[in-house]
């Protein structure tokens, strides 16, 4: 199994280096959007997967960073780079804030606060002309330098979006199995005994929201500037949801999971396109589908297949003796 | 005559003026193994919340080691040494047995910070194996903790609380539920943590012969006020103890 | 004097910003008990209620505009098919299926439920909004100095009624006090002999039913739109949480809230912002009173 894991780990990789290099600017430009939603719902996995803390904000925290690099460069000359710490720390501490409630509601009351933040959020991306351009948006908004070569090309782009991607991958993974990803599953799967036994559950709940909240701003840096332009749309409501579509059709708690959510929830709507302006009611009706019959997702759909096919395999009776 | 581990004095907690612990003095000292009964309803599990923090008591206070304890949450309170089961089996089913044992640990040693840059045991690998071997858990370490049988879970839910090292556990029916044979186990291993180990308990506990046999002292709680506590024997032979029993 | 009369209109303007947001609010506090019932007696939490009273809306429109029938009649006809759609199917090909899985795989199955109903308004109605009759005579009345619209005064009274009749529905009648039974603890009604299954039904169409009537009343103010369905949701949902998740009259005072509160804040602040103070009210009350504001706190236990 870990063999296996190792070469499909390297396939994957080399196909997402070498695939776009095939696609026109339309397909690599789809490609760079979902890589960077990757890391947007890998950080919402951490807040809700891994965490437990259900959170329906994730599109107002990526908008968070996306409008502070979009504003900073834009008005204020910064250079992209630059852009980034800010990014993060104000997703970061807008986290924090949006996980306050977290210590003294759960479940769907949760539910109800942080997507009243994500309205919030969103109604000063529109209403607050002086500093986000209101319904107009932000133009012009540049690429980053790096090492001079040209990211106004959408393949270099994209690279730099792919190791931006495996970056946080990595810290992720890294996250996951410290010993906070060990007391982040403590938090979701019972709080009180946690507590009970030293586990600041206080201070992990806040850091489950404030860290999935920077994966979210930090991405948005780079998603603005994929983007050139950015107005509130994308940072609405609707697409925290997408967010959380993403985590659960992919597999919550799982670190593949959330890629091949986001790769279903962005992908999907582009294979539909045949069905023209009824794309929508057939993706919202694969999504109930979904639901339905898988709701630990397709990495959970896989691991029954897995399981089942080694059950066939082994028909010898090996049970434990419990 | 040194300062008791735990004191308790005056204890009172009401729900809604009914009063379901009154007045509640208790001491336990160190390598002690005090028990403590009562008929249903007799305020021992609210007695127990009050002193580990899940509940605010209305009035008295709690002293660890002399120092005032009243009123910390329970972390703060784990954190000081005092471990703890719950009634209801606690383990984290989704976590292996092992890594249910690292967590229990985990926290107690070092910052919030530095644990992100631990290594994935956070150091506590050792303790935990001697734990599963001591509680002969070894074989199940890697196995998710929702699959062991109940009385393995009721194992591991003890082994927990022992994980940091506490200086004091409290525990919550430890045998309830378990079956008879894994019963002997249960006691057994309580037995040899408190005289080789020397470690203190206090326990709630319904099966008589279990709590009589372990404990040094015990102390019976009715209508939420202590009616009598001595040893085994004493207790047994109270007439205001069977009275109290009988009249439930 | 000038003074006097400015003080005059001042109350006059604030009177009749009451008076048209609390017949707002009452429309709204009807979509927050059906949301509430949901959510009391299956663990549903409807996020598709907005499109539940969109629906009936354009459903009744069709009824008026294609198969010529007077409003009421198109009305009856709606609560029907209500029953059958947002009620019956809703409850079998929806809620059943999904409630097992536990309360995130039916959040995002009603989500996308919800945007179903919209594209599906949009594809097979109208993507723009129709004007809706009015259900009773258009009149404007002036007592003293507040003019007040017969409509606002209809909204008011048939939302009164119904609360007051499902009030004693729901506490005076064996078949409520069951549904009331279910709700609180499925497991003991079970036990006492409670047909669970057909209350669980019930309080579906109960819903479809509340629906409907909230229906007729907003949308000759809305207008008949496939998207009318985001904002009522949302205020119907903020609403029954300020309220108390856990009885009709939290529903009510939420409702009322709300619609006030928006009406004074657009009126007065922002209109900008008039969703968002509905919504910092929602955080607040889940914040400092998370059981609502007629709702029990509970004590901290194990």
């Amino acid at each position: 199994m870990g063999t296996m894991r190792w070469i499909a780990g390297g396939i994957f990789l080399a196909l997402l280096v070498l695939l776009p290099r095939e696609l026109k600017p339309y397909g690599i430009f789809l490609m760079s959007n979902w890589v960077l939603f990757c890391v947007v719902a890998m950080g919402l996995n951490l807040t809700l997967g891994y965490a437990g803390q259900i959170s329906i904000a994730q599109a107002g925290f990526l908008g968070v960073g996306a409008y502070t690099t979009a504003i900073l460069t834009t008005r204020f000359g910064w250079d992209f780079w630059l852009t980034l710490p800010v990014a993060t720390g104000l997703s970061f501490l807008l986290g924090l804030i949006v996980g306050f409630p977290a210590l003294r509601v759960q479940h769907h009351y949760l539910a109800f606060v942080t997507l009243g933040f994500n309205i919030l959020i969103y109604l000063v991306f529109r209403n607050e002309d002086w500093l986000t351009g209101g319904a107009f948006g932000i133009f012009d908004i540049p690429r980053p330098g790096f090492l001079g070569v040209d990211m106004r090309d959408p393949l270099s782009f994209y690279y730099l979006c792919l190791v931006f991607a495996a970056l946080m991958f990595a810290a992720a993974w890294w996250i996951v199995r410290s010993p906070w990803g060990r007391a982040f599953a403590a938090l979701r799967e019972n709080p009180v005994r946690a507590a009970s036994l030293g586990v600041d559950i206080r201070t992990y709940t806040l850091l489950a929201f404030a860290i999935g909240s920077a994966f979210a701003g930090l991405t948005g840096a780079f998603y603005a500037s994929l983007l050139e332009f950015i107005d509130p749309y994308p940072f609405a409501l609707e697409y925290s949801l997408s967010f959380l579509l993403m985590v659960i059709s992919g597999g919550s708690a799982t670190l593949i999971g959330p890629i091949v959510g986001a790769g279903m929830v962005l992908l999907l709507p582009e294979w539909l396109r045949f069905a023209k302006d009824y794309y929508l009611l057939i993706y919202a009706l694969l999504v109930m589908v979904l639901m339905a019959f898988c709701p630990e997702g397709m990495v959970g759909l896989w691991r029954r297949m897995v399981a089942a096919i080694g059950r066939r395999r082994a028909r010898a009776p090996t049970e434990r003796p419990t | 005559m040194s300062a008791p581990l735990l004191e308790v004095r005056g204890l009172s907690k009401s729900f809604r003026g009914i009063r379901a612990v009154s007045n509640v003095h208790f001491e336990v000292a160190k390598g002690e193994v005090l028990g403590l009964i009562g008929p249903n309803g007799s305020g021992k599990s609210t007695l127990f919340n009050c002193v580990l923090g899940q509940l605010r008591p209305d009035a008295g206070e709690v002293r660890l080691n002399g120092q005032d304890v009243t009123g910390l949450d329970p972390t703060a309170l784990s954190r000081r040494g005092i471990g703890r089961t719950f009634q209801l089996l606690q383990v984290f089913p989704a976590l292996s047995v092992r890594d249910n044992l690292v967590l229990a640990g985990q926290e107690h040693r070092g910052t919030m910070l530095g644990r992100l840059f631990m290594s994935p045991d956070a150091g506590q690998r050792a303790r935990a194996d001697e734990l599963l071997d001591l509680f002969r858990l070894a074989r199940l370490a890697d196995e998710p903790a929702g699959s062991l049988s109940y009385g393995q879970q009721k194992l591991l839910d003890i082994a927990m609380a022992f994980m940091a090292e506490p200086e004091l556990v409290l525990l919550d029916e430890p045998a309830g539920g378990v079956n008879p044979t894994m019963l002997g186990d249960v006691e057994s291993l309580l037995r040899r943590l408190n005289e080789e180990l020397g470690a203190t308990f206090v326990v709630i506990e319904h099966n008589m012969s279990f709590v009589m046999g372990l404990s040094h002292r015990v102390m019976v709680l009715a209508q939420g006020q202590v009616l009598a506590t001595g040893s085994p024997d004493e207790i047994r032979a109270d007439q205001r103890v069977i009275e109290a029993y009988l009249g439930d | 004097m000038a003074l006097r009369a400015r003080r005059t209109l001042v109350m006059i303007e604030a009177l009749q910003l009451l008076i048209s947001g609390v017949s707002t609010g009452a429309i709204y506090a009807l979509a927050a008990i059906g949301f509430v019932l949901l959510w009391q007696t299956t663990g549903t939490i409807n996020f598709a209620q907005g499109e539940f009273v969109m629906l009936p809306s354009i459903i009744m429109l069709a009824f008026v505009l294609h198969g010529g029938l007077p409003l009421w009649v198109a009305f009856a006809v709606t609560l029907v098919v209500s029953g059958l759609l947002l009620g019956v199917a809703f409850k079998v090909l929806v809620v059943q299926p999904m409630i097992r899985h536990g309360v995130l795989p039916l959040v995002i199955a009603t989500i996308a439920l919800g945007i179903f109903m919209r594209e599906g308004a949009k594809e097979f109605f109208s993507n723009e909004a129709q004007p809706f009759p009015m259900p009773v005579p258009y009149v404007v009345l002036e007592l003293g100095g507040v003019t007040v619209t017969s409509h606002h005064l209809f909204c008011l009274a048939v939302a009164v009624v119904l609360v007051l009749a499902l009030q004693w529905f729901l506490g005076g009648t064996r078949t409520g006090r069951s549904m009331q039974a279910v709700a609180q603890n499925a497991q003991a009604a079970e036990i006492l002999g409670i047909d669970v299954k057909r209350m669980v039904m019930l309080t579906f169409l109960v819903n479809a039913a509340l629906v409907t009537v909230a229906a007729i009343l907003v949308t000759p103010v809305y207008l008949a739109k496939w998207d009318n369905g985001e904002a009522i949701g949302l205020t119907a949902f903020i609403a029954a949480i300020v309220g108390g998740f856990n009885q009709v009259r939290g529903a009510v005072l939420g409702g009322v809230l709300v619609g006030v509160l928006e009406n004074f804040s657009a009126y007065y602040i922002s209109t900008e912002y008039r969703t968002a103070f509905p919504l910092i009210l929602l955080i607040l009350v889940i914040m400092f009173r998370p059981y609502g504001l007629l709702g029990r706190p509970e004590e901290r236990t194990v």
